[in-house]
């Protein structure tokens, strides 16, 4: 087949992934836009397999059968709480397979360059692109190897590490190595030094020792996070992903590798913007782990925590109109999303104003509240973002914390030596009563104490968010 | 001991400090109950009554004084009361220790203790047994009774056969426990009720009886109510004049207006001027509830009802608990019970006059020969609107415009240095670079480019299908590998087949969970 029509079919599957992103702005085209990808995947993956240059395309089909049935498995098999550590595993496979696209374009360049000149003229496909570059296209080809390979590399290993911390095999405190990011910056210079190396000798040993590198930063860095950023660690791989791809297509000169890439790369680099924003932090806070140092002693909190049992808050429930829930990581770890439905279902059932508020920060992954809300079968259109909403809770009659800690902190409106000050927080403490639902006296992942839990219009549910939802769910009338 | 409430000798006061329900109660305390004969006879209760509550008839107020360890009474005792105290007599009663020097003098030099019930302190505890909020509130009530009594119209719209009835116009000054009730039964008659406090924080309670609250336009540090036990204090002659201005602009509107300011230990401010009164129309009533005090409007004359030149009204009675003397006498008879209860902890029919407590101490004006007025401040404060936070400035149009300006223009400045930034650095690698990259560079500028434009509008609750799906189509790695795996070499083939495999998975996995996602969202 001509190359004319692969390219052709490139810029068509180009415009239905551009459409299938741009479709996600609502939840009813989103479900149309899903296609759209997958026209474009399918669409994108024929065209190369009749186009120039493939081969061993009946092991192609069934390779990607194969991985096709595993992907299927696992998709229809995950529970919608793991979610964030799927998307961290799926990011690392993309990871390792740029580390291999990369050193194939090594190898293939190598082979080629080794050929005599008429040799050169019969090879076809990718070997053809590389036989008729020039010097500086070489040089620029390595240049772009290099980079593919090394971002690939850091996307596999700290995918890894983000599903080990997110799936609970690895702990999910910040740790370091000694040296801190002394050994990353060391491993970055390293990386640097084999850039030059492998730009001038065009070894595989530079290469190879480039990606050791690589790997080591993926990991460290990741461990260095601790659970409560890791909607901007997830995002910020989604980024890199991305990125490997579209150096990856620069290095084989694929537009479309291109063209998706950059797309994918400045998606998550979005959603990472909106995390950090979400937390009044910089990336760079992030990325290099903690809270920043507080700059004074914390405010003084006085009062205390003053608990109630089921009655108290089925009471306050059955008389209430307006009802703002707030959920958190702590709703998805008790798995509490069915509960939540329910006492929503019972209490729209009377007539009340049911809503969710969600921040853009809960949760594990960008939206991961609102997708497991979804799946208990909660309208989204009572699914509201902190700006819709924030400004509601002066007139709502109670609001439910259910899991939630930094978010709902008020020390980050009162107190400006507090470490989470200046971040944007759901201001539940207007409504006229808040319960809290929560395991313990304990602080949130921050470790900052939570003057809203001493408020006097705040009333302490003790005990696991599920089991509290039970047992308060046949109290509503 | 024995308590024991005496006929009231002031003329035209019907009201009894003990009724046979409150007596009944009273002997459960453990106290034998008294009462001069005939003394519940103009509110309603006859001696027949009070016998059958156990109640002994005493013929004359003499015995009844001399007997009666615990005197209960309503107005203030005149000096030939006073006389018949002692010192193991105890005089529950209205008693004015603010105007009334010689009385406290005359119960001191006896030795008696006495208990003024207009000083009940105003705390939550205290309500049950605060005769000024339950007097107050049958005023208030009467106030607007004696209105619709010399008004001579409807209080409510009506559109009848016989024509159209426009509601009347009720204005409210001061709304205290006595305005509170005048609104409530002026709206529950249908008038279109207004009402004016000097303390901002009482506007919520006025809106929740149906009444329209009158805002002034007059900034000025508000008052704490707290501070002076929930009453009113003197205003300040701006904030009077805004007041008054306000008052003018509404005297040609309304029918009816009940003036109710008092502020405690002073004659009663003038809001309702003569110019006022002159601008109402004919027939228009008003009822001055600080009549005693020398009125809220100065042509008010004591227990007068008179017509103004240009025929309104002035009601000028300060006897309208009186008026209503069975409602009246049964709750301060009530709030005399209350007051025993607390000074009965015991229930053993034993006074124990326990001057620790806020309540009995405020209240008590003698004690064992000792004048004990003023009290100390209660301990506990009234219940107040906090104090408003003040006001973020105000920025002028012209300050938000030069700060709009402002922002515009450091925008413009970062755009333009980024564009210009970028720019150079793309020129620069194009000298540099062959045309085979630049191709391949511009479709990726490009694709950044859109790729920011699109993920922005990206709804923030489809953020985990976002991810889903980008990781789905970021295994558009997959094409380098099926490019590769025709290679001639081995190693090359293996990895090419490997990356493909992974991919394969991303590609299923990442778009089937994305449509099992998407299709998780319902619509209510």
């Amino acid at each position: 087949m001509e190359f004319g029509f692969t390219t052709a079919a490139y810029v068509v599957a180009a415009v239905l992934f551009i459409l299938s992103l741009g479709g996600l702005s609502g939840q009813e085209s989103a479900k149309r836009a899903v296609w759209y990808g997958i026209v474009g995947m399918g669409l994108a993956v024929f065209a190369t397999l009749i186009g120039p240059g493939s081969g061993l395309w009946l092991l192609s089909a069934i390779l990607i059968a194969a991985g096709g049935i595993i992907g299927w498995y696992v998709a229809t098999k995950v529970e919608m709480t793991e979610m964030p550590q799927l998307v961290a595993a799926m990011h690392s496979l993309v990871g390792l397979a740029a580390v291999f696209v990369g050193f194939n374009a090594h190898f293939e360049l190598g082979r080629v360059l080794a050929m005599e000149p008429e040799a050169r003229e019969a090879l076809t496909g990718f070997a053809e692109l590389l036989a008729h570059k020039s010097v500086i296209e070489q040089n620029i080809l390595r240049v772009e190897v290099f980079l593919g390979i090394f971002i690939g590399a850091v996307t596999f290993t700290g995918s890894v590490i983000a599903y080990g911390k997110l799936s609970g095999k690895v702990n999910s405190a910040a740790t370091k190595l000694p040296g801190g990011h002394m050994l990353n910056a060391g491993a970055a210079a390293l990386s640097v030094i084999c850039l030059i190396w492998y730009f001038n000798s065009g070894g595989f040993f530079p290469l190879f020792l480039m990606t050791l590198a690589a790997l080591f930063i993926g990991y460290h860095l990741i461990m260095g996070i601790g659970g409560a950023d890791m909607p901007v660690v997830v995002s910020m791989l989604n980024s890199y992903s991305g990125w490997a791809a579209a150096a990856i297509g620069f290095s084989l000169g694929n537009d479309l590798l291109i063209v998706v890439g950059a797309l994918v790369g400045s998606s998550g680099a979005i959603l990472s913007y909106i995390m950090c924003k979400a937390m009044n932090r910089s990336f760079i806070s992030v990325i290099l782990g903690g809270f920043g140092g507080t700059s004074g002693p914390a405010m003084e909190i006085d009062g205390e925590q003053v608990a109630i049992d089921v009655d108290g808050v089925a009471t306050a429930l059955n008389e209430a109109d307006s009802i703002i829930i707030i959920p958190g990581y702590g709703m998805a770890v008790a798995q509490a999303q069915q509960a939540v439905s329910e006492l929503t279902k019972k209490l729209r059932a009377q007539g009340k104003n049911v809503r969710f508020a969600i921040h853009p920060v809960a949760g594990r992954l960008p939206g991961h509240m609102n997708v497991l809300l979804a799946e208990a079968k909660v309208p989204y259109d009572i699914v509201m973002e902190m700006d819709e909403i924030n400004e509601d809770f002066p007139d709502t009659d109670v609001a439910i914390v259910i899991g939630s800690n930094d978010i709902v902190n008020p020390a980050a409106q009162e107190d400006p030596n507090s470490p989470i000050a200046g971040m944007p927080v759901l201001e539940c403490w207007k409504a006229k009563q808040v319960f809290v639902s929560k395991r313990g006296q304990g602080t949130g992942y921050s470790g900052i104490e939570n003057p809203l839990f001493y408020k006097e219009n705040t009333r302490m549910f003790y005990g696991d968010a599920k089991a509290s939802l039970d047992s308060l769910l046949p109290k509503i009338n | 001991m024995k308590i024991g409430a005496p006929k009231e000798i002031e003329p035209g006061e019907n009201r009894v400090a003990m009724t046979p329900d409150s007596a009944t109660q009273l002997q459960k305390l453990g106290y034998d109950c008294l009462i001069e004969t005939g003394a519940g006879g103009a509110a309603g209760f006859a001696d027949a009554d009070y016998e059958a509550a156990g109640v002994t008839v005493v013929k004359t107020a003499a015995a009844l004084w001399k007997e009666a360890d615990i005197i209960a009474k309503v107005r203030q005792p005149n000096s030939t009361e006073l006389k018949r105290l002692s010192s193991d007599k105890t005089l529950i009663s209205f008693f004015n220790p603010a105007g009334n020097e010689e009385g406290m003098e005359a119960a001191k030099s006896k030795g008696a203790n006495v208990i003024a019930m207009e000083m009940v302190p105003r705390i939550s505890r205290a309500q049950k047994m605060d005769a000024l909020s339950s007097m107050a509130n049958i005023a208030g009530y009467r106030a607007v009774i004696e209105a619709g009594n010399n008004y001579g119209r409807f209080f409510t719209g009506q559109i009848t056969a016989a024509g159209k009835v426009p509601p009347a116009k009720v204005l409210v000054v001061g709304a205290g426990v006595a305005g509170l009730a005048a609104i409530g039964t002026s709206t529950s008659l249908g008038a279109i009720t207004l009402a004016f406090d000097v303390r901002p924080e009482v506007a919520e309670q006025v809106e929740s009886m149906g009444a329209e609250f009158v805002y002034l336009d007059f900034e000025e540090e508000q008052q704490d109510g707290a501070a002076t036990g929930g009453y009113a204090s003197v205003s300040s002659p701006e904030f009077r004049e805004a007041q008054l201005a306000k008052f003018r602009e509404l005297a040609p509107e309304v029918d009816i207006v009940i003036t109710t300011a008092l502020i405690p230990n002073r004659e009663a401010p003038e809001l309702w001027t003569e110019d006022m009164v002159a601008a109402m129309k004919p027939g228009s009533v008003i009822v001055d509830l600080a009549a005693e005090k020398g009125g809220n409007c100065k042509q008010t004359v004591k227990d007068e009802r008179i017509v103004t030149e240009n025929g309104v009204i002035i009601i000028g009675y300060t006897d309208f608990p009186s008026r209503m003397a069975a409602q009246a006498s049964t709750l301060y008879a009530t709030n005399i019970r209350h007051m025993m209860t607390d000074l009965t902890p015991e229930k053993d029919g034993q006074i124990n006059h326990d001057m620790e407590d806020d309540v009995i101490r405020g209240a008590t004006v003698t004690h064992q020969g000792e004048i004990t007025f003023p009290p100390p401040p209660p301990k506990i404060a009234a219940i107040a609107a906090k104090p408003k936070a003040p006001a973020p400035k105000e920025l002028t149009p012209e300050e938000k415009r030069a700060a709009e300006v402002a922002a515009f223009k450091a925008q413009t400045k970062q755009q333009v240095t980024l564009l210009a930034v970028g720019g150079g650095l793309i020129l620069l690698a194009g000298l540099w670079a062959p045309a085979s990259f630049m191709q391949h560079f511009i479709v990726f500028v490009l694709s950044v480019f859109v790729g920011f434009q699109v993920i922005w509008n990206v709804s923030h609750s489809l953020h985990t299908p976002l991810m889903a799906v980008t990781n789905a189509i970021s295994s558009i790695i997959i094409l380098g590998a099926l490019m590769q795996i025709g290679s001639g070499s081995f190693l090359v083939i293996l990895l090419a087949a490997l990356s493909v495999f992974m991919a394969g998975i991303n590609i299923f996995g990442g778009f089937l969970v994305t449509r099992r996602m998407l299709a998780m969202f319902q619509k209510s």
